[in-house]
């Protein structure tokens, strides 16, 4: 007997599986047309590889996906390509997607076909190969391309390969009815993704609802190492955590996958089509969709080619459609309503509920929240539904963040017990939505804050390198100042002006002098050469004094173009400094000038004398 | 054909509020025949009282405030408010009595605060608290005798003229203390043998009251087992009563014993009906527990060294207060999450 661990919470919602046992599998035929969505699932879209009007085989591959995550598409069955157009795909939005219409031509002609013989001669790339390019995709939930799920990380072995054959969901029955009519299938192709991961153990998980579904798979597995794990019908048991949990004890831990614990879960849908990929060499082109509700006359499982319209399947079951008031695909626990039956079936369809109003009535008026707990006694993720329905509401998602929003899987079991009919699951969508969109544009404002922040510093990078530039010249020019008055006051010895104030200090000396000279015109001759070698380096201090101040204004002046370039505050300023320069080296020149006349004439009167 | 559009799940089994509630009404039923029969027609009496007072001052509130007043009343959330006063108050405390409990539990502590599901405190041990502060006397003096009903007791007019009579005198072998009351009074004068010995407690643990407190235990097992409620929060309450009893009462000629603990006063109502009140009570499991333990580590202190006899409105206030901190620290660990997340966003991220 498989030990067999149990998992909080949980409900046991009216099963309403019998309607849809009652028939064995029928097959649904060819309808008129087939439409297949690009995108069938998680991933990528795939890219059409035909042209309208082509004529495709069965099985051939029509649309691959060439960049990122995804499987090809194959035609179901041979005919024309109709149109690559958008279309009504099955969505909870009712949107419209690109879809290739194909008509059949009837004759269902398969394209060649190289089944293997015995696929444990090859190697397991060349058999994950061919479960990529028979277009396989898990065919319970999202539909994650096999392929990939069974490459797990490469720092994880998966010890337990676990088979989802729970189907807690009420009203589905497509897996139930495979077990039962497809065991073999099942096995077989239960036993090529064993080989590919080499578990040290496989157990097929079976709700005890489903006695026949059990006693068939035990049959067709007898003689093999394959576990079956008969466990207790309470929703939701098939939840990939919750089954893990069922099964091996662990848990799944958040944020992660079942591999990082050593698990894989694999659906049985998918078991069945990797079998014929691998020994019919036949591809993805048909599923086992479950076709029930009270608004339908001969509920039942159907075998039906991707791209089937529902509205046909409907009409092979006895739709009653003046009955219908609610259309699910999926479960009445978490699929979605549709807007219409002209949708397709594709790799992920398990189900359609066409529900009659006292079937699926519409929930009371909601009430306010009374705390009763409920809802936190059912949940399966040991979470605090009413805690988050109150952050959610009030747009408190941080703290609905904190009491782990994010692990919610929508089962729906809390809003299934609430007494007060509040949708819950419907706040938690909202508030995962509504924090998504937030994460998305804080990444935004990130960007664009980074974005700023860079033109900002480079801005100020030039601006400082600018102004170190500057410092530079200004530095050269006052070491060249300082050099030349230097040189000026080693020149000037005798302590003679080095500025214009000292300048003019220097002139009156000068006159001074000069006043003495003519004084001393008359007086002893022996003052004269005295007076005139005391005149000389008067001339040549001037002169450097001129020459400091032009190169003075020059600096200013090139400060000024710079400033006004840059449109800088302190134009003024410079524009004041530079017309005072200028006044400077009109004095020194005007200096010089008068020095050098004053020497003419003392030069003169010697010369006369 | 336009098909209905709704967010999943399709399919519900709601037990609505009102039935939850009129599960509670049901299950306390056995409590409310023991109470009758033990004390007379007392409780009965203030059970319809109540629950019409309730009902009319809710319908009032809710038109003030401008609420669907039909939509409400149906919850029957308000015939529990008066139902659970009618049971707790004395048998013949007055009709104002009741009527100011009633009303102050409906309008102030209830709808002033937002309505179902907005109060933080419970409803009825407000009113409970309120009048039995503000009138101690009618309070204290208003409870029956044990005695059989058609056996002595007094009858049905008779009760119900002394409820609505104007004047409140006391009538001799009508009334009397509580048997903890009584207990805790004569104790420090005489020893346990004695105080038992008077005809307040009978032959059993407490006259009548064993059998009340029998039938409100009865009732509540079956709301544990319909899951209306959990056991947390009275297994919390009766265990945190026992542990205080059995750490410090083990004196009798001190401290009322835990039999009396146990089956007198409102102990079983409390545990079951009143602390589990599910709007003011705590959530998670761990909380109910600590929630549940508080009120009855509070119960045995108030009886105790406290001044009232009994204790579980206080109690329950008290820790009501407590609710959203216990809340804060007692989340349950997630699926995957190697331990719970305590406290509020930001701190102890696990």
């Amino acid at each position: 007997m498989t030990q067999l661990w149990d998992f909080a919470g949980g409900i046991h919602p009216a099963e309403n599986k019998q309607q849809s046992t009652a028939r064995p599998i029928r097959a649904a035929g060819l309808p008129e047309r087939l439409v297949l969505p690009l995108q069938q699932h998680i991933g990528e879209p795939a890219e059409p590889l035909v042209e309208v009007g082509e004529r495709v085989l069965k099985g051939q591959k029509i649309a691959d996906v060439t960049r990122g995550m995804g499987v090809p598409i194959h035609a179901p069955t041979s005919g024309i390509i109709e149109s690559i157009a958008e279309m009504p795909v099955p969505h909870p939005s009712g949107m419209s997607d690109w879809c290739i219409t194909l008509t059949p031509d009837g004759e269902d002609q398969w394209r060649d076909r190289h089944p293997v013989p015995d696929f444990h001669s090859l190697d397991r790339e060349t058999v994950l190969g061919i479960i990529h390019e028979a277009g396989i995709s898990g065919m319970g939930g999202a539909g994650f391309p096999t392929d990939i799920k069974l490459r797990p990380p490469k720092d994880r072995k998966v010890d337990t390969l676990i088979l989802n054959g729970a189907e807690c969901e009420p009203y589905i029955t497509a897996d139930d009815m495979t077990m039962r009519e497809k065991a073999s299938e099942v096995v077989s192709g239960l036993k090529v993704m064993a080989w590919i991961l080499r578990p040290e153990r496989c157990v097929i998980g079976i709700e005890d609802n489903k006695p026949q579904a059990i006693e068939a798979m035990k049959k067709a597995s007898e003689g093999t190492q394959i576990e079956i794990a008969v466990i207790p019908t309470k929703y939701p048991s098939g939840g990939e955590k919750q089954l893990v949990r069922i099964l091996t004890g662990l848990e799944v831990p958040n944020a992660g996958i079942p591999a990082d614990i050593g698990v894989m879960c694999q659906n049985i849908g998918t078991a069945v089509a990797v079998s014929r990929a691998v020994f019919e060499d036949s591809p993805l082109v048909s599923r086992i969709v479950t076709i029930t509700g009270d608004a339908v006359r001969e509920p039942g499982n159907f075998e039906a080619l991707i791209g089937t319209p529902i509205d046909y399947l409907l009409e092979q079951a006895g739709l009653e459609s003046q009955k219908v008031s609610r259309l699910v695909l999926g479960g009445p626990m978490m699929g979605y309503t549709l807007t219409t039956t002209a949708v397709p079936v594709t790799k992920t369809t398990n189900c359609v509920i066409a529900a009659t109003e006292a079937e699926l009535p519409a929930p009371p008026p909601e009430q306010p929240c009374i705390r009763c707990g409920q809802c936190a006694e059912v949940c399966p993720m040991d979470l605090l539904p009413q805690q988050l329905f109150w952050y959610s509401r009030s747009g408190e998602f941080e703290k609905a963040e904190h009491l782990n929003l994010f692990d919610c899987i929508e089962c729906g079991a809390c809003s299934y017990v609430c007494p007060s009919s509040i949708p819950l699951v419907q706040y938690y969508r909202y508030a995962k939505g509504e924090i998504r969109v937030q994460r998305a544009e804080q990444i935004k404002a990130d960007r664009a804050r980074e974005r700023f922040e860079a033109r900002q510093a480079r801005l100020e990078r030039e601006q400082q390198e600018k102004e170190q530039r500057r410092k530079e010249r200004a530095k050269a020019a006052a070491e060249a100042q300082a050099k030349k008055q230097a040189e000026a006051e080693k020149a000037a010895a005798a302590g003679d002006a080095v500025d214009d104030r000292a300048a003019k200090a220097a002139l009156v000396q000068q006159a001074l002098e000069r006043k003495k000279a003519k004084a001393a015109k008359t007086g002893p001759e022996e003052t004269a050469p005295a007076s005139s070698s005391d005149d000389k380096p008067d001339i040549e201090a001037l002169e450097q004094q001129l020459n400091q101040a032009k190169s003075k204004l020059d600096t200013m002046q090139g400060m000024l173009d710079d400033a006004k370039a840059q449109q800088a505050d302190n134009v003024d300023k410079l524009e004041r400094a530079v017309a005072k320069n200028h006044d400077r080296v009109q004095r020194a020149e005007q200096a010089l000038a008068d020095a050098r006349k004053a020497l003419a004439r003392t030069t003169e009167s010697q010369t006369s004398d | 054909m336009a098909f209905v559009q709704q967010s999943s799940p399709h399919a519900h089994n709601a037990r609505p509020t009102s039935r939850v509630m009129l599960w509670v009404i049901l299950a306390s039923l056995p409590g409310l025949l023991a109470q009758t029969a033990f004390f007379g027609w007392g409780n009965l009496i203030n059970v319809v009282w109540c629950i019409a007072v309730a009902l009319a001052s809710e319908a009032a509130i809710l038109k003030l405030r401008g609420k669907p007043v039909a939509f409400f009343l149906k919850d029957n959330t308000a015939a529990v408010t008066g139902l659970l006063l009618g049971l707790s108050l004395p048998q013949f405390a007055p009709w104002w009595v009741s009527a100011i409990a009633v009303i102050t539990a409906i309008v102030i502590a209830k709808q002033l605060y937002g309505g179902l599901g907005s109060n933080p405190f419970n409803p009825a041990m407000v009113g409970y608290a309120l009048v039995l502060i503000s009138f101690p006397v009618a309070m204290t003096t208003n409870w029956a005798e044990a005695a059989m009903l058609f056996q002595g007791a007094p009858g049905f007019g008779e009760t119900l003229a002394r409820i609505f009579s104007a004047s409140q005198t006391t009538v001799d072998g009508w009334t009397m203390a509580t048997p903890l009351g009584e207990y805790k009074h004569k104790i420090a004068s005489h020893t346990a043998a004695e105080v038992l010995g008077h005809p307040t407690f009978g032959d059993g643990i407490a006259r009548g009251w064993e059998w009340v407190n029998a039938a409100f235990l009865a009732g509540g097992l079956l709301l544990v087992f319909l899951r209306i409620i959990t056991w947390h929060i009275p297994a919390g309450f009766l265990g945190g009563l026992v542990l205080m009893s059995l750490a410090f009462g083990s004196n009798a000629d001190l401290y009322a014993p835990l039999s009396l603990h146990l089956l007198a006063g409102g102990t079983m109502l409390g545990a079951f009906f009143i602390a589990t009140d599910p709007v003011s009570a705590a959530t998670s499991h761990q909380g109910k527990l600590i929630y549940g333990a508080g009120i009855g580590v509070l119960i045995y202190i108030i009886r105790s060294w406290g001044n009232y006899p009994d204790a579980v409105a206080f109690s329950v206030l008290l820790m009501n207060f407590a609710v959203p901190f216990i809340d804060h620290y007692t989340p349950p660990r997630t699926y995957g999450h190697h331990k719970p997340r305590r406290g509020l966003p930001g701190k102890n991220q696990g």
